[in-house]
């Protein structure tokens, strides 16, 4: 999401998309559409924040990392968990979604096709490493709540996969 | 302070945190790689989900209540799980049965609560639902594979399902804490919920190859807070840090 989009000002929006997600450090919180506002109000910064799980241990370290982002610039911030609307993969950034296959988790499909995906039925997460759809589901939970392990059967290679999650 | 409310609450959030606790007991322990860490993820699911809810009691309760108060300094005939989650996880055969028995109620009653009059509640719910719909899927996929595997899976899958369908009807229980959040638009009367509930499960048994089982005599205490002889040693590994370091932290 943009700054416009979330109507964060400009400044503060920038800070922000400099935190990354401690879990898949190439994607800013941002990106990652963690961020719900934020807005400077008697000199204190107001972010509003939503975990992707409700069990996700990075949500205190985000919350820091926030908070120490800002006095860097000056700023005191104060962060608060906000749990609706409830977090969807479609707020995943394109941007986001680019980064995730660069760093080789699989990003996440349609919520028909994950379906599909996670039961195993059919072949249509592509690896990201050699781009082959030949692929295989090895475990609906991966090494983070938000995440499937799959393995590529031509290349061999295992990755994860970012569940949809809508 | 609405008691009843804390009450209901508590009777949502303890099963998530006593299930949550079981769960975690197999980290390291899983029959293979690939369902250690599902289980482990699905435990990390559930103490996600109670954490919110007993943020919630805590700030209903006031003055110096916590989430870690309400977790660790309550005894034992204070929490409001039902006897279902606390089982052991005997086997895994047992492990699954008991979350494919706990996960296909706790899908409905969230469907549910979704609609809660409480906003706080339903945002929970709202939230909550998403990772449900991924235990089911895992513990119903499960049932079918020892169900439909080798001679031995599916007769220690039935024997599990058989010991623990005796707790699937507290699952449908109400306490007049339960009535009252009911009668104000709060809380989901799970006694509508059975019928659907039995069909579920009973149509994955049967894909499964398993009988479901027909007894008329269920056990229930946990959600008025008279546990099993199992309940004493979760609490005692759970609150053991606090108990024994009062108010420490990390």
């Amino acid at each position: 999401m943009t700054a416009t989009e979330l109507h964060i000002d400009q400044e503060l929006f920038e800070i922000l998309a400099s935190v990354s997600d401690p879990e898949i450090p190439v994607l800013s919180i941002v990106e990652m559409g963690v961020v719900r506002s934020a807005k400077l109000v008697d000199n204190i910064v107001h972010v509003e924040i939503t975990p992707t799980y409700s069990g996700c241990p990075a949500m205190d370290v985000i919350g820091d990392d926030i908070k120490s982002a800002f006095k860097a610039k000056g700023y005191e911030a104060k962060v608060d968990l906000i749990l609706s609307p409830a977090w969807t993969t479609d707020w995943i950034t394109p941007k986001g979604r680019q980064a995730l296959e660069k760093y080789g988790i699989a990003s996440p499909l349609s919520a028909e096709v994950d379906k599909e995906a996670l039961l195993g039925n059919k072949k249509v997460v592509k690896c990201p490493q050699c781009g082959s759809l030949n692929t295989k589901l090895v475990s609906q939970f991966g090494s983070t709540a938000c995440k499937a392990l799959f393995q590529c059967e031509d290349c061999l290679e295992p990755f994860d996969y970012f569940k949809c999650l809508k | 302070m609405n008691n009843n409310l804390i009450q209901y609450i508590l009777g949502i959030a303890d099963n998530s945190l006593i299930l949550g606790q079981r769960l975690g007991e197999l980290c390291g322990h899983g029959p293979s790689l690939e369902t250690d860490i599902a289980m482990t993820n699905i435990s990390l699911d559930l103490l996600g989900q109670t954490r919110s809810y007993y943020q919630y009691v805590a700030k209903l309760q006031g003055g110096d209540a916590t989430e870690d108060t309400v977790a660790f300094l309550r005894l034992e005939r204070e929490y409001k799980n039902v006897l279902l989650v606390e089982q052991p996880n005997t086997d895994f055969g047992y492990s699954i049965a008991r979350q494919f028995l706990f996960d296909v109620f706790h899908l409905a009653l969230l469907e549910e609560l979704q609609n809660s009059k409480d906003e706080t509640l339903s945002a929970i719910a709202k939230k909550s639902i998403k990772e449900v719909l991924y235990h089911v899927r895992f513990s119903s996929d499960w049932i079918r594979r020892l169900g439909d595997g080798t001679e031995e899976s599916h007769n220690r899958i039935q024997t599990a399902i058989n010991d623990l369908w005796i707790f699937t009807d507290e699952l449908f229980h109400q306490t007049d804490a339960d009535k009252a959040m009911v009668a104000e638009g709060i809380g989901v009367d799970v006694t509508h919920l059975k019928a659907g509930y039995y069909q579920k499960v009973s149509s994955i048994l049967e894909e499964a190859t398993l009988q479901t089982p027909t007894i008329e005599y269920f056990q229930k205490g946990g959600k008025m807070g008279i546990h099993s002889e199992h309940m004493g040693y979760i609490l005692t590994e759970l609150q053991y840090m606090q108990r024994t370091y009062p108010n420490m932290t990390w």
